[in-house]
């Protein structure tokens, strides 16, 4: 029987694979890895593409694609931290300003600026009506 | 006293304000087990990169990223507040908020500067009245929180970590216990806090490719933003589970109201029956 390895292909948003393969092959940043069983100690980033695992019993390969990503490679288990989004410096950069851009709209659009105590009060003045309300409830007798 | 038909018509209307709060409850019941799930799957991923995260911390010797390093003299700290966009959800948003604003007067008091990211409408709102300065905001997440959404807005907070604006960053949000139970928390996001180093026990000595500092870098932004991503995700499930027990609540109180008004109703109704009686014996009499 040839040996096996685990791999598990996680997002953070979901499980995408988890189980055995004889033989799995990813797009590593420095070009596609093959990894048999028993691989050395690896971490490398993962481009987007096509991921082929060599499933136990079964003839074609199983296909997944992802979106980059980190792979850890261990010599029993594999482990494929998928993204879920494309991600590359520019593409970060760019939602970043977007969202300084969106910052410093609702800093304009701000009327008056209060202050903590203000603040507070206002925070306080819900509580308050909250718990006179749960009070007067709890009095009511049904 | 109000006539019968006065007592009639607020009956009606309350009884659609029940309705409401009803229909509200079981929306929010079937979204807070939703909301469960996504919170459940996102966990594999946080675990994953938690442990490949500490083994790299185990093998790592010659390499230090700013991540993982204390500073002695903090002159500024980042803040992200994960609240709801709506309201209707009991004090969800007041607990977490109050908890924020404690700490934000003890770093006024301090002299410390604050740099805010608001997450969800709520916080927004309550971080403009404030004054706080607010670097970046994500509203309008809805019930499946996007990692995509986040990057950006996290990105402003690292990038102000990693210039020494802030040195420290703290992320508040409703931490799901069960569904009658949600506690505010504030939790140290960077640097990296010490049980990430702790745990595994063999020391890995990894390939690394293309270069040790980039996937080290990747890995770490990776796992900053999954957590901030497992925190908005806990955020949306306490939201609905508090939104459940506030509508479960309405609507009891909705029932007691109709109650009520069914006594006043019947009550003046009765009053007009004995009324009526009374005139009708008297004239008779007087005849």
């Amino acid at each position: 029987m040839p040996l096996r390895v685990h791999v598990d292909v996680v997002s953070a948003e979901e499980q995408i694979f988890s189980g055995e393969a004889e033989f799995a092959v990813f797009p590593g940043e420095m070009g596609e890895l093959g990894i048999y069983p028993r691989h050395a100690p690896l971490l490398t980033r993962v481009r987007p593409g096509a991921v082929r695992l060599k499933l136990p019993d079964r003839d074609e390969f199983e296909m997944l694609y992802v979106s980059g990503g980190i792979l850890e490679v261990q010599p029993t288990l594999i482990t494929l931290l998928a993204d879920t989004a494309i991600r590359a410096k520019d593409l970060d950069e760019a939602k970043a300003i977007k969202a300084a851009q969106q910052a410093r709209d609702v800093a304009k659009n701000q009327a008056t600026a209060a202050n903590y105590a203000s603040v507070e009060a206002e925070l306080v003045q819900t509580i308050t009506a909250a718990r006179l309300h749960t009070i007067k409830k709890s009095r009511k007798p049904h | 006293m109000a006539s019968g038909k006065e007592i009639r018509n607020k009956i009606k209307s309350v009884e659609s304000t029940q309705k409401i709060t009803k229909a509200m409850e079981m929306v929010a019941a079937s979204k807070m087990r939703k909301a469960q799930d996504r919170m459940r799957a996102a966990r594999p991923y946080s675990e994953k990169i938690r442990r490949v995260a500490s083994n790299l911390s185990h093998a790592l010797t010659d390499y230090s990223h700013p991540f993982l390093e204390e500073r002695e003299e903090i002159s500024g700290v980042g803040l992200i507040v994960v609240t709801s966009d709506k309201g209707l959800c009991g004090g969800l948003n007041t607990n977490v908020l109050r908890l924020a604003l404690s700490r934000m007067k003890e770093w006024d008091a301090q002299g410390i500067n604050l740099k805010a990211t608001a997450i969800g409408n709520k916080g927004l709102g309550f971080m403009t009245r404030a004054g706080a300065d607010i670097i970046s905001n994500i509203t309008g997440i809805g019930d499946e929180p996007r990692l995509e959404k986040l990057i950006g807005p996290i990105k402003l907070q690292i990038d102000a970590y990693m210039n020494e604006d802030i040195d420290v960053l703290y992320i508040a949000y409703t931490r799901f216990i069960n569904t009658m139970k949600q506690e505010p928390v504030i939790e140290q996001l960077l640097p990296l806090s010490g049980d990430l180093v702790g745990g595994g026990t063999h020391r890995w000595d990894y390939i690394y490719e293309p270069a040790t500092k980039t996937v080290i870098d990747d890995l770490l932004l990776r796992y900053v933003e999954v957590v901030l991503f497992q925190a908005v995700a806990e955020n949306i499930a306490s939201e609905q589970s508090a939104r459940m027990v506030a509508m479960k609540s309405a609507s009891d109180n909705a029932k007691n109201v109709i109650g009520e008004l069914r006594l006043a109703y019947n009550k003046a109704r009765q009053a007009a029956i004995t009324t009526e009686l009374t005139e009708i014996v008297s004239g008779a009499a007087a005849v």
